[in-house]
């Protein structure tokens, strides 16, 4: 794929943060802010022709979630808010039942939300995974009681991009009566969706990490699933999601649906070529180095790199030095104490966890970039830890907890 | 990404005074692993004089650690212990031009590791005495550990009194609600319930002044007051406040030592302002009596 022109030079492979927007989708959008203003629920012909646009994106939203009804899908302001519209809806939908279940790992977007209802009397079961990221499904089935309001399971984990067996879980929560959410924020335009053969009640995704804009998302919402808004007001999205329609953001992820679907293939064989490309690279010249998550099930554009003895701030700063755009799990980037709980879950020891560096590519990149970034990288991280109390001249310091002993820990 | 000086990525990015410092006789090692950070201080002391003749260091952290290191080495070396000792955390990071508030643990942990290698020359004992807990207020780098300590040791059961005995939560207020949830915490220790309103029936019971049923000198001595109450936080910080002018609404202050110039200023003022319109009962604005330090605080806001 030929690259992009972009304002700054530079390499990005941050693309599970958020993805430049295609030029092709910026264009589709801009007549809605000007020619095609009007509002969809009016009456006039102003309105009329936006109607049928957000008519036609509902349409391409669909074909690229293999839904089986443009009705299933409700737009809404981002991937957070379809979370939570799912999950407050299950409960209100059950108000007699009192527990929820989801993983460890999840995003922040239901993480905090399940915590938050906690303070609330709701007990949340929080699936363990293993040194992988996967998780127990045993553990799953014993869950599974008639006390469960809501199973809420990302498709995708966000930093390491293993993936969840979710198909299969929804049918397991089907069977025993309990209605199945999955964030699939970082899963759709990545790997192929087919919802209508899937027992899912509801998934949410993201405009933003797909090429479209930021401010869109899409709550799937199966049909005949019981259903309380989260918003209530006007008419719009059949009564499901008040508030007048961000026109022209839905008509972008229309076409970014669209493109999606076009570029499965390439995203695939291309983007995975490259990823796979990038981490033997670095690992093969970087010691004390290791791919995070379950790496022969993941998505293709992800790759999580633990290295040990230096901390990850450190490492994005350096690379940004360098022109290229990368995340952390570090604590130190969240301005929190605690490295990435996705890394704690693994049981990603500590030496490792707080120098985890997700590197994420899109069909944007680049053999020259991945090149580059495998030439940089080892310079870096020999730099760092030439200035790491944990790293001798050629390796890590015997034992390291007992070379460095502080006088307190 | 952070906010960072150009101090402290020039630092980061051309670290002085890294690595292992053989023959050094003052060692000392703070952090570990676990917490993200660590930091190996060394130093080469001149045993006739107590000189800092060379300082060395080793870190393993992020790039307001590995900043704050190589910034301590160079405010101590040249100076006495004792001279060395006197160097705070705010020195680290006023050195760097500043340090965002969830980095300001960087250069407490530079201060801690000096405090661990002049401990480690004299054959003392040093002890960490902080534990740090999750960052609450971001406006004054205030965690949840300091927080939840003062909250029980003062018997605290208000936001507001937060506010006054820690400054947490008198900036922006969006910790308000993390604030709530300490106070419920500590509260159900000692078996009473955390109840927000109880605060403005307990002032309306105390008779406060109406505004505007006060004269002149009594209003200024109501300020004086109210700054009187606010004082022993600012000292705590090495700072302090004095009261310049009344002018109708406007109320000219100096700013004092530690506190003029800091990089908080304008959050104080702000905290301050809040804190006196809501005492007062009416609204005024605290302006530094010093016209430049008002653009400043302005700037800010």
């Amino acid at each position: 794929m030929e690259r992009k022109e972009t304002d700054m030079d530079g390499i990005y492979l941050d693309n599970n943060a958020t993805t430049r927007v295609d030029d092709a989708v910026v264009a589709a959008m801009l007549p809605f802010f000007t020619a095609q203003f009007g509002n969809p629920s009016s009456m006039h012909s102003f309105g009329n022709k936006v109607g049928l646009a957000i008519k036609k994106a509902r349409m391409q939203v669909q074909e690229l979630l293999g839904a089986e009804h443009e009705s299933e899908i409700i737009f809404t302001s981002c991937g957070t808010e379809s979370d939570s519209t799912a999950i407050l809806s299950a409960l209100r939908a059950s108000p007699e039942r009192k527990e929820i279940i989801t993983t460890s790992i999840e995003h922040p977007a239901v993480l905090a939300l399940c915590t938050h209802l906690e303070k609330e009397g709701y007990k949340t079961h929080f699936l363990k995974v293993d040194e992988k990221g996967r998780l127990d499904l045993d553990e799953y089935r014993k869950l599974l009681t008639d006390k469960v309001a809501v199973v809420s399971v990302m498709w995708a984990n966000n930093e390491t991009g293993t993936l969840f067996p979710v198909e299969q879980m929804a049918e397991m929560a089907h069977a025993a009566g309990i209605p199945f959410h999955t964030d699939a924020v970082q899963a759709v335009g990545k790997v192929p969706i087919d919802l209508k053969n899937t027992k899912i009640d509801m998934l949410s995704l993201s405009g933003h990490k797909l090429h479209a804009p930021k401010g869109i998302g899409v709550l799937y919402l199966k049909r005949g699933v019981r259903f309380r808004p989260l918003l209530r007001g006007g008419h719009q999205e059949r009564g499901r999601r008040a508030g007048t329609e961000n026109t022209a953001s839905i008509v972008a992820l229309g076409l970014a649906c669209e493109q999606a679907m076009q570029h499965m293939h390439f995203e695939n064989t291309e983007v995975k070529r490259l990823r796979d490309k990038l981490e033997a690279g670095i690992l093969a010249k970087v010691p004390r180095a290791f791919a995070t998550g379950d790496v022969t099930n993941r998505l293709p554009n992800t790759s999580n790199i633990a290295f040990e003895f230096i901390e990850g701030e450190a490492i994005l700063l350096l690379l940004n030095k360098f022109g290229i755009a990368a995340s952390s799990g570090s604590a130190c980037t969240s301005g929190s104490l605690e490295p990435s709980h996705v890394m704690r879950a693994m049981g990603i020891p500590y030496t490792a966890a707080h120098g985890t560096i997700r590197f994420s590519l899109s069909r944007y990149s680049t053999e020259a970039e991945v090149d580059r970034v495998i030439q940089v990288v080892p310079e870096i991280i020999a730099q760092l830890r030439k200035l790491s109390p944990y790293w001798g001249e050629n390796g890590p310091a015997e034992e390291p907890e007992k070379a460095f002993a502080p006088v307190y820990a | 990404m952070w906010d960072y000086s150009d101090k402290v990525k020039e630092h980061f990015f051309s670290p002085r005074n890294s690595g292992a410092l053989e023959d050094a006789n003052a060692v000392g090692d703070v952090g570990s692993l676990n917490c993200g950070d660590a930091l190996r201080l060394m130093l080469k002391v001149d045993p006739e004089t107590e000189t800092i003749r060379d300082a060395r260091f080793q870190t393993f952290g992020c790039g307001s650690a590995i900043a704050s290191s190589s910034a301590l080495t160079e405010i101590i070396k040249g100076m006495t212990l004792d001279a060395a000792l006197k160097v705070s955390n705010q020195d680290i990071a006023d050195y760097l031009d500043g340090l965002p508030p969830e980095k300001m643990h960087c250069s407490v942990m530079g201060r801690e590791a000096l405090q661990a290698a002049v401990a480690n020359y004299r054959g003392e004992e040093w002890k960490d005495d902080h534990e740090e807990g999750a960052l609450i207020c971001k406006c004054f780098a205030i965690d949840a550990v300091l927080i939840e300590e003062t909250v029980r040791a003062n018997n605290l059961s208000s936001v507001e009194d937060v506010i006054n005995y820690t400054k947490a939560g008198g900036g922006c207020s969006s910790c308000h609600e993390g604030i709530e949830e300490i106070l419920s915490k500590v509260l159900a220790e000692r078996g009473e319930t955390f109840n927000p309103h109880a605060v403005v029936l307990q002032e309306e019971a105390a008779g406060k002044p109406a505004p505007g049923k006060m004269n002149n000198l009594q209003r200024i001595k109501r300020i004086e007051m109210i700054l009187d109450g606010i004082r022993p936080q600012l000292q705590r910080d090495h700072g302090d406040i004095e009261l310049v002018d009344v002018d109708g609404k406007t109320i000219y202050v100096n700013m004092i030592g530690a506190c003029s110039g800091c990089q908080m200023e304008a959050q104080t003022l702000q905290g301050i302002q809040a804190k006196l319109i809501e005492d007062l009962g009416e609204f005024v604005k605290v302006v530094p009596s010093r016209a430049g330090s008002y653009a400043r605080a302005a700037s800010h806001v």
